[in-house]
């Protein structure tokens, strides 16, 4: 259900053993079993070695298929830490590309619309940042917050960074690079939900005796709603799980390290695969917990 | 000012109004006033700036120069929201998010009036429609959506009604029966409505008073019967209901009447009737005025005829007959004969003489264009 929150179609699906039953089932096919070959066996998988112990008599990282749930207390007893700090960034970062974007997209899909080539230079804008590696984008950033920069001795010289605080490594740089990397992934579909926005409505609105700001919070934010859940889903669900921007590597340090990293580093530094498999798992379930019931409680369900 | 709870409309005044968007004048030196309590129709052809007008008033537009004035108040630089003014959009524009009841309780919850809900769905059951309360705008008909737009803009009982064409999309039946209600409710609750329209009957049936307007200007403003008897431009004698127009020179001139000579047929029309008293005019009359006969009538002071024409087409419309003659070199004249009793039947061909009372003619202030056919 909540996956529909993507898709905008609300097409009630014909259950009728009809002739074009049959035509759907096979455009289906090939779909299905690339779902059940690629998600359903990997996840079925993912669950099972997640529930994996140690060999008793095996040597380094191996490990033999058995029922442990205590795993599960392991990770949340060990990385509690790193699972809240992820959820922390994600919902500061998602707030932070929501403020951000929804004046812009408000801007170029309502008041750029008399000029269509500002509107396309503008979404250009946008989009133009994915022309260039994500990663090396993320590296720019170290470059221009480095402990050299200018910007950062600028900071020491006007007093608002003491002389041993730098912004590499720093929670602000992280939920920085996180917001930067994933704002037009939020601006996007909120462009496309203002940009169908009918303005006779906030003409109405006004009408009816509504001051711009009433306008807006009762005629224009309801129904740019769909756009405003698809772009925080989108935002939020890779941040949580992102381990790029958190990284040492980037723009993090080990006291910024969010369950992707704690993923990354159980799986490939320490071998503990049962350790990352229920990592994975919990950060799915926790997502997909958390998802539900922010697309039920914002209750744009027949919007969607 | 919109906190107040009118019971009564407010009359509206504009005065000078000049709108211009970037590239063309829509509306040039405009002077109008509308009655307090009065239903007021704009009617002219799409383009005519009969919908700019009204959303100036609204407030959705400013006028490049001039002002306007709601009750005597200036409003000319106040915000939509903070006018005395709800308007029923062609588009009916209702909210779909919401419920017909909330649609309907949208301003009052804005002005915080007392009772929202008690109020929008007392407004309902005005529209026969407090059925439907708990449905979403799309779920409903377009002839039902009208009138939860108009419940909408009348239970805020604002002291000016502008209705931008509402009853465009509906269909003939449908269109009629809410012309009927429009004007009970219009009579019930005596708020001032202006009503754009470009459908002339539907603004002769319904208004008090009509403008009808031409690019950008008031061409002529009356009582829909003096506008129907006495038009005063070519625009207005074609636009509202049909006419057959003569252009000729002035001629003779009585105490009483003044005369026009048309390949060789004299034509008159009464002093006060006509708005030019010399050199070229043209004298319309009402195709419904006119009569014709296979025999040349006797020629009298009272009377105007003209003929021997051919009648060209018949079409047969139900109550009346509508017959086109061709009369050498005047053009094509049309006349509508009422289906009252049964008479010799007439065919395409026959020759007939077409004759008014002088009493019927009109004088106008202009000439047809060139291209026009008069």
């Amino acid at each position: 259900m909540a996956f529909a929150a993507f898709g905008s179609s609300n097409a009630p699906a014909a259950a009728k053993p009809t002739r074009s039953g049959k035509v759907v089932i096979a455009l289906l096919a090939p779909g299905l079993a690339y779902l059940g070959a690629f998600f359903l066996t990997p996840l079925f998988a993912l669950i099972m070695v997640s529930l994996e112990v140690p060999d008793p008599t095996g040597g380094y990282a191996e490990y033999v298929p058995a029922f442990e749930i205590g795993n599960y207390l392991y990770v949340i007893g060990e990385y509690l830490p790193h699972i809240l700090r992820s959820f922390g960034y994600a919902l500061a970062a998602t707030v932070l590309a929501l403020l951000i974007s929804y004046p812009l997209a408000y801007f170029i899909g309502v008041k750029a619309r008399p000029r269509p080539l500002l509107q396309k230079l503008m979404l250009t804008l946008v989009i133009a940042p994915f022309f260039i590696s994500f990663l090396l984008r993320t590296l720019a950033w170290k470059q221009i917050f480095s402990n050299e920069s200018w910007i950062v001795s600028s900071l020491h010289d006007i007093g608002l960074l003491a002389p041993t605080q730098y912004v590499v490594g720093t929670p602000f740089m992280v939920i920085f690079g996180l917001t930067y990397n994933f704002i037009p992934f939020m601006t996007l579909p909120l462009y496309t939900s203002l940009e169908r926005l009918d303005l006779r409505y906030l003409e109405a609105g006004s009408d009816l005796y509504a001051s711009p700001t009433k306008v807006f919070r009762k005629v224009t934010l309801p129904l740019s709603m769909p756009g405003i859940i698809s772009g925080t889903l989108l935002t939020f669900i890779p941040i949580a799980g992102d381990y790029i921007n958190a990284s040492g590597d980037f723009l993090g340090s080990s006291s910024t390290s969010m369950i992707g990293n704690v993923i990354e580093s159980n799986y490939l530094q320490i071998n503990d695969y049962p350790s990352a498999s229920a990592l994975s798992v919990l950060l799915m379930g926790v997502i997909l917990v958390l998802v539900t019931f922010y697309v039920k409680k914002s209750g744009t369900e027949d919007l969607l | 000012m919109a906190k107040e709870f009118v019971a009564r409309g407010a009359d509206l005044e504009l005065k000078q109004i000049h709108k211009e968007f970037p590239g063309f004048t829509a509306i040039e030196n405009l002077d109008l006033h509308v009655p307090a309590g009065e239903f007021f129709a704009l009617l002219g052809p799409s383009g005519c700036g009969k919908t700019t007008t009204l959303r100036l008033v609204a407030g959705l537009e400013s006028p490049t120069k001039g002002k306007i004035f709601i009750g005597g108040k200036d409003v000319t630089s106040t915000k939509p929201h903070e006018r005395p003014v709800n308007t029923v959009f062609q588009s009916y524009a209702l909210f779909p998010h919401m419920t017909v009841l909330e649609n309907v309780a949208f301003g009052l919850r804005q002005r915080k009036v007392a009772d929202p809900l008690a109020k929008a769905k007392d407004a309902l059951n005005l529209v026969q429609l407090s059925h439907l309360a708990d449905r979403k705008p799309q779920q409903l008909s377009g002839g039902q959506q009208q009138r939860v737009a108009l419940a909408r803009a009348l239970v805020n009982r604002p002291s000016l009604l502008l209705l931008d064409e509402p009853l465009g999309a509906l269909d003939l039946k449908l269109r009629r029966e809410m012309q009927t209600e429009l004007k009970a409710i219009q009579m019930e609750v005596g708020l001032t409505f202006l009503h754009v329209t470009h459908d002339q009957e539907e603004a002769m049936d319904m208004a008090d008073t009509v403008a009808v307007m031409n690019l950008g200007r008031i061409e002529q403003m009356g009582a829909p019967e003096t506008l129907y008897d006495r038009p005063k431009t070519v625009f207005v004698s074609k636009f509202l209901g049909q006419s057959n127009l003569l252009v000729g020179d002035v001629t003779s001139t009585s105490a009483n009447s003044i005369s026009i000579d048309v390949a060789g047929n004299k034509i008159s029309v009464p002093k006060n009737r006509a708005e030019k008293h010399k050199g070229k005019i043209a004298i319309g009359f009402r195709p419904e005025k006119a009569t014709f006969s296979s025999k040349k009538p006797t020629t009298s002071s009272s009377k105007n005829v003209i003929g021997p024409g051919e009648i060209i087409d018949i079409r047969f419309t139900g109550v009346s007959n509508q017959y086109l003659i061709e009369v050498p070199q005047l053009g094509n004249i049309t006349v509508f004969a009422q289906n009252m009793t049964h008479f010799a039947p007439i065919e395409v061909g026959a020759k007939v003489w077409i004759s008014w009372d002088v009493e019927n003619s009109f004088g106008l202030s202009d000439l047809p264009a060139q291209n026009e056919k008069a």
